[in-house]
């Protein structure tokens, strides 16, 4: 089945275009600069959903490409296309961005305007980082998306968030920038800037070292990984709850996809001999950062450290592929873990954001994010407390949620490498029900804390909507993955069949 | 022999030159009340000049590269394209510095004047075929820029710069003469062409080596690069905003136009000489000139140190030594004098009489005070930054393929890193419109015509950074064959 229309210029320019129009309704029409805002975001979530039908799933080729010319003189081409890597990705997008739109209402009150515009112009940037089939495309989406969020965070953000974001913008700018002499390096050597023709370049193995490490000081600072990870806490902290939402659920996924798409196919080899760095980065993601977060008297802070380490679980997934394959048994038990990592990104992309949802309706009545402000929560908001509970269910992993699904297959697939690493990345699963189910204690249930906690409201209808949205989800594709699964079974598979040949030329 | 229609290409100069005659003495005759009219004949000037660039065009998408006045003058792709951007700049430089200067008193005549000679000294430069005609410019050029700096005599500051620039100017000239005079010796010859065939043929030779140098450092003073830098903040910061507009802006196009006429038309053959010296030139530049910007608290010194580092670009594209080389620079070049009109663009529309805006703490809060001109800075500050999509990303990105391609990957890593050293103190900028309070809620006026150019030159960075194909193959077609 195909589509008409472009509907993938659509996804990139029609936020853009919602931007721009809520810029010129201006501040003092605050009000219809918000219906402006949503109708525009809620356009490009209808307009995706045809890709979700008309995907064909049988094929691992780029689908609804499109193509034009973009700088003739250096052969650079506005190319857009998306696989089962990218499809689900976007999907998540433009549903999270009609929530975050949608939770502007109780939230923000000043610069209204300004505030919808920045979020939209980033979702368009965000899904044009997902779609761009040229090296330099890319870049340009995946560098413009720090100057809306440098601006969310900076200007709504909370007390410290001058720190944050500029910490934000030059941890992400710095890993960048090495990326972009990577693309150029390999540009000049392949005499083409498609990924495509990117992934099928040959490179001697000292090449491909540099250019993984190049392209690793880009992502491992966007997923965050340990030890660049110090900058997410901050943000998050600092940010309003739709800039938390945004960072956590869809762009932290951006370095995840980063590995997928360019340093697993253009540097396999080198990805092969690194495996072992990066399976122990993770390892230590995993465990270390679970520990931390468990000592956060922060509600945000917990959240952040724990998206930290559920990121170890993706890039673990992503990695232990290598180890897999080193053991010459075949891809499936590789296809597993990346297809596990895919997973778990998505759930986080829910569970991360329905939790900094919460946390946000909390703020939002007590203007306090520490966990010792709260306690009793069940008594004053019962329907606040179920959708609390059920996210932090997930957040652990529990059967039955998204969460459990992604984390199940990553482990499933560590066996296949080595015991230990499973062993290791099991723990999580205690650290996560221990950190979640902690915060739960002291928030959720127990006496009521104080006089605040006493005068609470309930969910009012927006954000039942929101996060009565995002429980669906989690239960749906924690009851039933497959539909998720079979979208990027046949990519994944064509991915992984990819990095298991050498690209070391050999030399005749 | 000499015909006339070898003059016929020579237009543009012409009416420069005729026209900042007649401006000189028409200043004579009018009252202050209509002293607009100046500013109306000056930008006139440069819309006639521009047709008479374009009109020599006939149509052809790539004019042949012609050498006229014995080879003194030549006319090419590259020449005519740079020319084009003088007029485009120096006509933003009019419209831009009209309220400041009056609100200064120091709306006179000579203002347009002494920035039409500069003009026509950039256009003698930018087409000079032999070295004499492009000191002959450049001579030109420099005096009129002393004497504009020292315009506000009242002002000590002004009066001090005026002084620093005029001595350090006259030992960088006097620098490149001397460099000029050895290479004269060495080749026998002042024709760029002839220099070129001589010195393919000529063994190592110290004479030319030597004058290489000066050549060398004498760029390098005229351009700013480190360590001949010294001359940059201080000037930019003493002089009248108005006139820092100016000096920041055209000259680099000139400049690169010098760099290229004498480093790849004269001395192509001495690549291997000089491109070791404008490594270092350019690696010192970034290094000096973004994190010296970091500590600035004056927002023209800042942007004085920002040119700097920019120039450590431009040169990482010329001593590439190749065709995609300078054409990455002579991008880089144009975008970045339109980046820094616009840049100080704002500092004269955040200025008000008797209150210099000179201050990064006067910036406090301009995104609440005036949206839409902190919006314009915003995307020129980006743009400077070389953040996408706006066109400064593309003008990096240039150089540095240019470097990656002459094999100096390390060079282009080390180049990153400084931009995003420099990327700080831009974002300092955006967080002190955006972030902070302002100490005043009222509005920042701008005149309509100001208001309309200078949303122009702010969407311009945007819109060349989402098109930047016809741009970049205009430069390319200047360097082809």
């Amino acid at each position: 089945m195909n589509i008409e229309w472009p509907v993938l210029s659509v996804l990139i320019w029609l936020p853009i275009a919602g931007g721009v129009a809520v810029l010129l309704v201006g501040e003092r029409r605050a009000e219809l600069a918000r219906w402006v805002g949503l109708a525009a975001a809620l356009a490009t979530f209808l307009a995706s959903l045809p890709l979700f039908g008309a995907f064909d799933r049988g094929t691992a080729e780029m689908q609804f490409q499109e193509l034009a010319p973009w700088i003739p003189t250096f052969d650079l081409n506005y190319h857009l296309g998306v696989d089962g890597l990218s499809l689900p990705l976007i999907l998540l997008t433009t549903f999270i961005s009609v929530l975050v739109i949608m939770g502007a209402w109780g939230a923000i009150q000043q610069r209204v305007a300004q505030y919808l515009a920045a979020f939209l112009i980033l979702e368009g940037l965000m899904v044009g980082v997902f779609c761009a089939l040229d090296a330099f495309l890319f870049y340009v989406f995946f560098e413009a998306m720090l100057i809306p969020m440098f601006l969310i965070i900076g200007v709504w953000g909370g007390p410290n968030r001058v720190y944050a974001t500029i910490k934000f913008f030059l941890y992400t700018f710095l890993g960048s920038v090495f990326m972009l002499v990577a693309l150029i390096y390999l540009y000049l050597k392949a005499d083409s800037a498609a990924i495509l023709d990117l992934h099928a370049l040959p490179l001697s193995l000292t090449e491909q070292i540099w250019i993984f490490v190049a392209f690793l000081l880009a992502f491992a600072v966007k997923i965050p990984m340990f030890p660049v990870h110090t900058w997410l806490p901050d943000a998050h902290v600092e940010a309003p709850t739709g800039g938390s939402v945004v960072l956590a659920a869809i762009m932290l996924k951006i370095g995840g996809y980063g590995f997928v798409r360019f340093s697993l196919p253009i540097t396999p080899d080198a990805s092969l001999s690194l495996d072992w760095l990066l399976i122990t980065l993770s390892l230590i993601a995993v465990v270390y950062v679970g520990l931390v977060a468990l000592v956060q008297q922060d509600m945000k802070k917990l959240i952040a450290y724990s998206s930290i380490s559920h990121m170890g679980f993706v890039t673990l997934g992503i990695f232990i592929a290598f180890a897999i394959l080193a053991r010459g048994e075949g891809t499936s038990g590789a296809v597993l873990g990346v297809e596990g990592a895919m997973v778990q990104m998505l759930s986080h992309g829910f569970v991360s954001a329905a939790l900094f949802f919460c946390v946000g309706v909390m703020y939002d009545r007590i203007h306090s994010r520490e966990i010792a402000d709260y306690g009793g929560v069940v008594n004053t908001m019962p329907w606040f407390a179920t959708f609390m509970v059920l996210f932090a269910m997930a957040n652990c992993g529990l059967p039955g949620t998204s969460g459990f699904v992604g984390e199940f297959m990553v482990i499933l697939a560590s066996f296949q490498a080595n015991f230990w690493y499973a062993v290791l990345a099991a723990l999580t699963l205690i650290l996560g029900a221990a950190y979640s189910l902690w915060l739960v204690k002291r928030v959720i249930f127990g006496e009521i804390g104080n006089k605040k906690v006493e005068r609470l409201e309930d969910l009012n209808f927006r954000e039942g909507v929101t996060l009565g949205a995002l429980a669906v989800a989690v239960l749906g594709f924690g009851i039933w993955p497959e539909p998720l699964v079979e979208l990027m079974h046949v990519s994944v598979d064509n991915l992984l069949s990819h990095v298991a040949q050498s690209k070391i030329q050999v030399q005749l | 022999m000499f015909e006339a229609s070898e003059l016929i290409p020579l237009l543009p100069e012409m009416i420069v030159l005729t026209m900042a005659c007649v401006i000189l003495i028409v200043d004579l005759y009018i009252s202050d009340q209509r002293r607009g009219i100046i500013q109306i004949l000056s930008l006139a000037t440069l819309i006639f000049a521009a047709l008479a660039t374009l009109r020599v065009h006939d149509g052809e998408s790539i004019i042949e590269t012609q050498r006229l006045l014995s080879g003194t003058f030549v006319r090419d792709q590259m020449g005519d394209v740079l020319k084009l951007f003088v007029y485009l700049v120096m006509g933003m430089v009019f419209v831009y510095a009209k309220t400041y200067l009056r609100d200064r008193n120091l709306y006179k005549g000579e203002f347009f004047v002494l920035c039409l000679f500069g003009t026509l000294g950039m256009m003698v430069m930018i087409s000079a075929g032999s070295m004499l005609s492009l000191y002959l410019g450049l001579e030109l050029l420099a005096l009129s820029t002393y004497a504009l700096v020292a315009m506000d005599r009242n002002n000590p500051m002004a009066s001090e710069s005026a002084m620093k620039y005029f001595v350090l100017g006259a030992l960088a000239s006097g620098m490149l003469l001397y460099g000029m005079s050895m290479i004269y010796g060495a080749t026998g010859s002042l024709d760029l062409l002839a220099i070129q065939a001589s010195v393919a043929d000529a063994a190592d030779s110290v004479v030319l080596a030597f004058g290489l140098t000066f050549i060398v450092v004498g760029l390098a003073f005229k351009f700013g690069a480190v360590p001949f830098h010294m001359w940059v903040p201080d000037v930019y910061q003493g002089s009248p905003t108005a006139v820092t507009l100016f000096i920041s802006s055209a000259p680099k196009l000139a400049a690169f136009a010098l760099a290229i006429r004498l480093l790849s038309d004269g001395l192509i053959g001495q690549l291997q000489n000089w491109q070791l010296m404008l490594v270092l030139l350019s690696v010192a530049s970034l290094a000096i000139g973004n994190v010296v910007a970091i500590a600035q608290t004056n927002i023209k010194r800042m942007l004085a140190y920002s040119t700097v580092s920019h120039v450590g670009f431009i040169f990482l594209g010329i001593l590439a030594g190749t065709e995609a080389g300078f054409e990455a620079a002579m991008f880089y070049a144009i975008v970045y004098s339109m980046m820094s009109v616009g840049a100080f663009a704002v500092v004269i529309v955040v200025s008000r009489a008797g209150f210099e805006a000179e201050n990064l703490e006067d910036y406090k809060g301009l995104a609440q005070r005036s949206p839409w001109l902190a919006l314009m800075m915003m995307m020129i500050l980006a743009s400077l930054a070389g953040f996408p999509p706006f066109v400064g990303f593309f003008a990096k990105l240039q150089v540095v393929k240019a470097a990656v391609e002459a094999d100096l990957v390390w060079l282009a890593v080390v180049s990153v890193v400084f931009a995003v050293i420099g990327a700080f103190y831009y974002l300092r900028v955006i967080k002190l419109m955006y972030m902070d309070e302002p100490d005043t809620p009222e509005p920042v006026t701008t005149g309509s015509d100001v208001g309309a150019v200078l949303s122009a030159n702010g969407l311009v960075q945007l819109a060349l950074g989402i098109f930047p194909g016809p741009l970049i193959a205009l430069c390319a077609a200047a360097f082809q064959g």
